[in-house]
């Protein structure tokens, strides 16, 4: 089965996210005064084929480990749709 | 004294590495390819500067898995010495070779510039030619050289000396003016718990003649030569 999946990589809490602050900072000046703790990630789109869900979350997680987050400075999260 | 300067898709400064390892230095340099699997009998491995791989997804986590990085791993675990250079101590943190990250710099601009750095432990085979709260000159040019990592694995870095350089001022204090990227503990520049893998963002290859600048990047490759021989 193909599962579409949708993975979320952001910086991790109390690691200085410069681009979050900037964004954050541009948004106060446009009158957003309400807006606090941005933090800006990734977001990557992908297919994988496995037998089931259980197993497709396990070659995400092994996916995310290795490559898609650098797991010093950054979390993962992920959302594995219907097969 | 045998090098090789590792050269991958989107390497900048790997012929200026060979430049000063071979015109300025004599040595007996070699160029290694991405794909090439073993380092041919090489004493030293530079990885250079540049914009691996375009820098896709995080600066070095491409390059990382580049064939010839399992036979730098592997020689690294033996105790050769391997030295990355701005991309290189990219590529040296995303292999877990080195500890922390780079990240964005504060200003979230490319910086262009010399800075000012202190050798803070010149016991290492990177800086034995130095001696300890020496002040270096070298060019910068980086967007993404702001070093992290969790505070406790800092404070045991500091106390084991593998922070070997770090921006200071002129004077040889470090201040948040001093600091061109906003990393950390103003690091510039760290070494493995063994010392043989040393990783910094300043450009020693850059700066071995008058000419362009200032020569003291000599300093740091004349101590890995002094500390093979």
């Amino acid at each position: 089965m193909i599962f579409q999946v949708k993975v979320f990589v952001t910086p991790k809490g109390g690691i200085l996210d410069p681009q979050g602050r900037a964004v954050e900072h541009s948004l106060k000046s446009l009158g957003f005064a309400q807006v606090d703790g941005v933090r800006v990630g990734k977001f990557i789109a992908l297919n994988v084929e496995a037998a089931s869900g259980a197993e497709a979350r396990q070659v995400v997680t092994r996916m995310c480990e290795q490559l898609l987050a650098n797991t010093v400075i950054e979390d993962y999260r992920f959302e594995v749709g219907d097969g | 004294m045998k090098w090789g300067v590792v050269s991958f898709p989107g390497s900048l400064d790997d012929r200026d590495a060979l430049f000063a390892l071979r015109d300025v230095l004599g040595q007996d340099a070699i160029s290694l390819w991405h794909k090439d699997e073993t380092l041919d009998g090489v004493e030293c491995v530079v990885l250079p500067g540049g914009f691996s791989y375009g820098d896709y997804l995080r600066t070095g986590a491409i390059a990382r898995f580049a064939p010839i990085m399992q036979s730098v791993a592997r020689f690294a675990a033996d105790g050769g010495l391997v030295i990355g250079i701005c991309n290189g101590f990219q590529i040296l943190c995303e292999a877990h070779l080195l500890p922390g990250a780079l990240t964005r710099n504060r200003s979230l601009s490319f910086v262009c510039d010399w800075v000012t750095l202190r050798v803070d432990n010149s016991k290492t085979a990177f800086t034995r030619a130095a001696g300890d709260g020496e002040l270096l000159r070298l060019p910068i040019k980086h967007g993404e050289g702001l070093y992290v990592a969790p505070e406790d694995d800092l404070r045991a870095m500091e106390e084991r000396g593998q922070v070997i350089l770090r921006y200071v001022d002129e004077s040889g204090r470090d201040s948040d003016e001093s600091n061109p990227n906003g990393s950390m503990h103003a690091i510039a520049g760290v070494a493995n718990e063994r010392f043989n893998v040393f990783g910094l963002m300043p450009h020693p290859e850059h700066a071995v003649e008058p000419m362009l600048g200032g020569d003291d990047g000599l300093r740091l490759f004349r101590s890995i030569i002094e500390s093979a021989s």
